[in-house]
C-alpha cells in the first residue's frame, strides 16, 4: 500500500526523534529550537542577573550589598562562557559559529551576538581586572618575597603577573583610580547587561511567523526574568558556598582551597561568616522581590492583552495556554516558580533557609519560563490545525539526543561552577579587603 | 578619565557599529527593478487541477537529492476536506510523497480519521513551496548572510556558509525550511535554480500531469504565469506577515492559509 | 590621572585587530551587499553559480525523444500523455551512460495516485476514473491488464 520508497530504512531528520505530532500540522514542522536554546536566554539570563546584582553595590552604592557584589561579578564571569556553551551544542555546523563575528548580518537579531557578547565579556573582565588589581598586586608581592614557593605558588605567580598587565603601581591615587574605573565599568555594563539579554528577548520577540512569541514585550520581559533568575542563583549559590566556608572555616581554613594556593589562611570567625551569610542572603532576597514583581506583572499583562485582543492567533494559543502546559505554566512555572516563592519572603521572619528556598524555587520558576516559552512557541503548527508534543531526549542513543537532550542541558549547568571553582583560585570571590591581608 | 574610560569602554562598539553602517544602507525597491527589470520569478498553482498524485514531490526530492525516506520535502500536497457542517479536517501524510491513495486522513497522533463521503462539501489539494518572497523573512533573520536572494528573486541558502542556527526555519510563516538530514544545514525549495537558469522547468512543474505547477517570469507581459497573476484572481497565502509572497493560487479557499 | 587605567583598553584593542586581520583571511572575496541590498542580498556572490551548476536529474521528454521518438510518438495520443515518461521510468540522469537502463516503476502504487477513487468534489481528482485498491483485483500489477502507454479501456 506504500511506494517502494517508503520502505527504505527510516532516516531520522532534525527534531524528529523528539517531536510528537499531532493533527494537521506541516511535514517539515518540528520543535527545531529545543532544550538547548531553553538554556541559552536562560545562562544569559543568569549572567546578567549576578551582573546587575554586583553593579547593584558598584554604581549604586548599595553597601549592604557589598559582600556578595564581589561573588556576583566573578560568578557572572563564570557563567559567562556558558552562555555560549547552549547556541554552540545547538548549531547544526558549530564550528562555523565564528562567522557569526565574521559577516554579521545586523537585520538579524543573532548576529549581535558575537559583538555584544564579547563587549560585555571584556567589560566584567576588565572591571574584575581592576577590582582584584590591589589583590593581585599584593599577590605578586607577596609570592616573589617568599623563598621556596611550591608548585602551585610558582604557577600562580606566573598567572599573577601576566594578569597583572605590569600594572604593579600600588600608591593610593593608583587604587583610587582603580576604584573609579570599576564604579564606571559597572555603570556601562548594566545597560551592556541588558543589551545582552534584551536581545536575547528580541531574537524571539521579533519572530513575526510564531504567534506566542510576537510581542515588544518579551525583551523587557526577558529582562525582568534574567535579573531575578540571576539574582536568585547568587542567592542559592552564595549561600551554598558559604556553607562550605563555614564546614572550612571550622578545620582552620579560609577560602576552602587547595592550601598550596590558599592565599594566606588567615583564621575566619565562624560566627562571623554566619552573620555575614544571614545579612548577604536577606538583604539580597529583598531585591529579589521587587524584580519579581515586575517580571510577573509584565507576563501576566502580556497574557490579558492576548485574550483581550484575541486576534487569529488566540484559539490555538489558548488550548496551548490552558490545555496542553497548563501544568508547565500555571503549576510549575507561575505557582511553584512564582507565587509561592513570592509569599514565602513576603511573610514576616524570613529566616536564611526559608530566603534560599524560595529562591532556588524562583530559579526553577524562571527555567519553567523559558521552557514554556521556547518549546511552548513550537508546541502549535503554523496552520494553527495541529499540536506538537516535545519530549526531552533523556537516554542519548546518538551524539544529537545527547546534545540537545538532559545531558547536555546539565553539561551547560554544571559547567559555570567548575570554571567557578578554578577562577575562585586566582580571584578568591569571598576575598574583602578586610580579611586576610 | 571619566570621558577617556568612556571612550575606551565603547571601542568595542564603535568597532561594531563601522561594520554595521551597511545595514543603514536601505535598499531602494525603484532601484532593484532597474538592476533587473527583464526577470523576476514567480509560481503559478491552481488548485482546481491538482489531484493530489504527489509525482511533484516525488520528482523534488529526487531532482534536489532530499532523502525519499527523510520526512522533511521542500515541496508538499496538503488536503482539505470541508465537511457539510463546517468542520474542516486536514492532512499531508510524508508531505504527499505518495500521493493520496486513501480516503483516511492521517492526524497523527490522534489516529486515521474517515470522513464520510456524504457529509463531504467540498475537497481538494494544495501544493505548497518555498514563497519567494519579496521581502523574505528567513533572509533578514540570517544572522551570518547564509541565505540570501537572487537579483531574479530566488531565495537560496549557501550551504558552505550557514551555521545552522534555525533562525531561518523559526522564521518562516509558511515551514518551507528544514534542516537537510545529510548536508546538516538549512534547505529549502530553489525554484530549482539549476534548472530554470539554464532554461528548463521546475522538476515539480514537468513531473505534473495536469499543470498545476508552472513556473515563469513575472515581468515578461507574454509569459502565461504573469499573464494569469495579471488577468485572473489569484490570491497568495498567509500575506498577513507582510512577505509578499510570488507564489500565486488560483482557487484558494479561505480555510487555506 | 594614572597611566595604567589604560592598560586593558590595549589588550581590548589588541583583540579587536587580530579579529578584524583574521576577518580578513576569513571572509571570502566576494562576501557582501550584492543585488537585493543589505538586507536581502548580503551574501557570498559565487554562491549562486553553484546553485546554477548543480546537476539536473530529470532531462524531460524532449530528451528522451532522441532515441525513444517511436515510444513517445505512441503515448502522445493517448490519455496519458501528460505524464511525463520520467515519472515512471525514472529520472534520465545518467542514461544511457549510466545506468543503462532505467527503472521502471510498475507497482500499484504508482497507479493509484491518481486511480484510487476519493471523493473530491472541488478538485480534478474527482473527473479521473478511479478504482478503490483495496477491492480492485488485489493481487495483480495493473499494467496485467491495463496498458499505461494507452490506458483506453475500450483497446483493453
Amino acid at each position: 500500500m506504500v511506494d517502494q520508497v517508503a520502505q527504505v530504512a527510516q532516516m531520522i531528520v532534525h527534531g524528529e526523534a523528539w517531536t510528537l505530532k499531532d493533527l494537521f500540522v506541516l511535514p517539515n514542522e518540528y520543535v527545531y529550537w529545543s532544550i538547548q536554546i531553553v538554556m541559552y536566554p536562560y545562562m544569559t539570563g543568569l549572567v546578567a542577573g549576578a551582573f546587575v546584582l554586583s553593579s547593584l553595590y558598584h554604581v549604586f552604592g548599595v553597601e549592604k550589598l557589598k559582600a556578595i557584589a564581589r561573588f556576583a561579578l566573578v560568578f557572572s564571569f563564570a557563567l559567562l562562557p556558558v552562555a555560549m556553551m547552549p547556541l554552540m551544542l545547538h548549531l547544526m555546523q558549530p564550528l562555523r559559529g565564528i562567522n557569526v563575528l565574521m559577516t554579521p548580518h545586523f537585520t538579524s537579531a543573532i548576529s549581535a551576538f558575537g559583538i555584544v557578547f564579547l563587549a560585555y565579556a571584556v567589560i566584567v573582565a576588565a572591571e574584575i581586572w581592576f577590582v582584584y588589581r590591589k589583590f593581585i598586586v599584593e599577590s605578586v608581592q607577596r609570592l616573589s618575597a617568599k623563598a621556596g614557593r611550591n608548585a602551585y605558588e610558582s604557577l600562580l605567580l606566573l598567572i599573577y603577573k601576566l594578569i597583572s598587565l605590569g600594572a604593579m603601581d600600588d600608591s593610593k591615587e593608583a587604587y583610587a583610580a582603580d576604584h573609579k574605573a570599576v564604579k564606571l565599568l559597572a555603570a556601562i555594563g548594566i545597560p551592556v547587561a541588558c543589551f545582552l539579554h534584551g536581545y536575547a528577548g528580541f531574537i524571539f520577540g521579533s519572530v513575526k511567523a510564531n504567534a506566542l512569541w510576537m510581542t515588544p514585550l518579551m525583551p523587557v520581559i526577558f529582562i525582568c526574568s534574567a535579573v531575578v533568575s540571576g539574582i536568585a542563583l547568587c542567592i542559592v549559590s552564595y549561600y551554598v558556598f558559604m556553607e562550605m566556608r563555614k564546614w572550612a572555616a571550622k578545620r582552620g581554613k579560609n577560602f576552602f582551597l587547595p592550601d598550596g594556593i590558599a592565599h594566606g589562611s588567615a583564621a575566619v570567625n565562624y560566627d562571623q561568616l554566619k552573620s555575614v551569610q544571614d545579612h548577604e542572603v536577606k538583604m539580597t532576597s529583598k531585591y529579589l522581590l521587587i524584580f519579581m514583581t515586575l517580571a510577573l506583572t509584565l507576563e501576566i499583562l502580556d497574557m490579558i492583552f492576548r485574550g483581550y485582543t484575541a486576534v487569529k492567533s488566540w484559539d490555538i494559543l489558548r488550548d496551548v495556554l490552558f490545555e496542553h502546559d497548563f501544568v508547565k505554566i500555571f503549576v510549575l512555572q507561575y505557582g511553584i516558580g512564582n507565587i509561592l516563592p513570592f509569599l514565602m519572603l513576603l511573610l514576616p521572619g524570613v529566616t536564611v533557609r526559608r530566603a534560599v528556598l524560595a529562591s532556588a524555587m524562583v530559579l526553577f520558576g524562571v527555567f519553567m519560563m523559558r521552557w514554556n516559552v521556547v518549546i511552548g512557541g513550537q508546541a502549535f503548527s503554523l496552520t494553527f490545525s495541529g499540536f506538537m508534543e516535545y519530549h526531552l531526549p533523556i537516554i542519548p542513543h546518538n551524539i544529537e539526543t545527547f546534545k540537545e537532550g538532559l545531558g547536555g542541558a546539565l553539561l551547560v549547568f554544571g559547567t559555570p561552577f567548575v570554571i567557578f571553582y578554578f577562577l575562585n583560585m586566582i580571584f578568591p570571590a569571598f576575598y574583602t579587603d578586610d580579611e586576610g591581608h | 578619565m571619566k570621558r577617556r574610560d568612556f571612550m575606551k569602554n565603547t571601542a568595542m562598539f564603535v568597532a561594531g557599529a563601522s561594520v554595521s553602517l551597511s545595514a543603514l544602507e536601505l535598499i531602494d525597491p525603484q532601484e532593484v527593478l532597474a538592476a533587473n527589470p527583464e526577470l523576476r520569478w514567480g509560481f503559478l498553482v491552481d488548485t482546481h487541477k491538482c489531484v493530489g498524485c504527489g509525482l511533484c514531490v516525488k520528482a523534488c526530492k529526487i531532482e534536489n537529492d532530499i532523502p525519499l525516506e527523510a520526512n522533511v520535502t521542500r515541496t508538499w500536497v496538503e488536503r482539505y476536506v470541508i465537511k457539510k457542517d463546517g468542520e474542516v479536517v486536514m492532512d499531508s501524510p510524508k508531505g504527499a510523497l505518495n500521493g493520496y491513495t486513501s480516503k483516511l486522513l492521517d492526524q497523527n497522533k490522534s489516529g486515521m480519521r474517515e470522513v464520510a463521503d456524504k457529509d463531504i462539501a467540498q475537497a481538494f489539494f494544495v501544493p505548497k513551496l518555498c514563497n519567494h518572497c519579496e521581502t523574505p523573512v528567513c533572509v533578514q533573520v540570517c544572522p551570518v548572510g547564509a541565505t540570501y536572494q537572487t537579483a531574479d528573486g530566488a531565495v537560496l541558502v549557501d550551504r558552505k556558509w550557514c551555521i545552522g542556527c534555525g533562525y531561518c526555519i523559526m522564521g518562516c510563516p509558511y515551514g518551507v525550511r528544514f534542516f537537510h538530514p545529510i548536508e546538516h544545514v538549512a534547505d529549502k525549495c530553489t525554484f530549482c535554480y539549476h534548472r530554470i537558469s539554464n532554461g528548463g522547468n521546475t522538476a515539480c512543474a514537468q513531473a505534473c500531469p495536469f499543470g498545476a505547477r508552472k513556473i515563469g517570469n513575472l515581468r515578461d507581459p507574454n509569459d502565461p504565469v504573469a499573464k494569469t497573476v495579471m488577468g485572473q484572481r489569484v490570491g497568495v497565502l498567509r500575506d498577513e506577515y507582510g512577505t509578499k509572497p510570488q507564489v500565486f493560487y488560483i482557487g484558494l479557499n479561505k480555510e487555506v492559509h | 590621572m594614572k597611566k595604567h587605567v589604560w592598560r586593558p583598553l590595549y589588550v581590548v584593542l589588541g583583540l579587536i585587530g587580530c579579529i578584524l586581520v583574521f576577518r580578513m583571511f576569513y571572509i571570502p572575496d566576494d562576501f557582501g551587499t550584492h543585488d537585493r541590498g543589505y538586507t536581502f542580498g548580503y551574501h557570498r556572490l559565487s554562491n549562486e553559480q553553484e546553485w546554477k551548476e548543480y546537476p539536473a536529474k530529470y532531462k524531460g521528454t524532449e530528451y528522451c525523444k532522441d532515441c525513444h521518438s517511436e515510444k513517445v510518438e505512441s503515448v502522445a495520443g493517448s490519455q496519458h500523455a501528460m505524464i511525463s515518461c520520467e515519472n515512471c521510468h525514472g529520472a534520465a540522469f545518467g542514461h544511457p551512460e549510466e545506468p543503462a537502463k532505467l527503472t521502471i516503476d510498475r507497482s500499484r502504487d504508482l497507479c493509484i495516485r491518481c486511480h484510487s477513487a476519493l471523493y473530491m468534489p472541488t478538485s480534478g481528482r474527482n473527473d479521473i476514473p478511479g478504482i478503490d485498491p483495496a477491492q480492485h483485483n488485489v493481487d495483480s500489477e495493473c499494467s496485467e491488464c491495463h496498458n499505461p502507454h494507452n490506458p483506453s479501456l475500450e483497446d483493453m
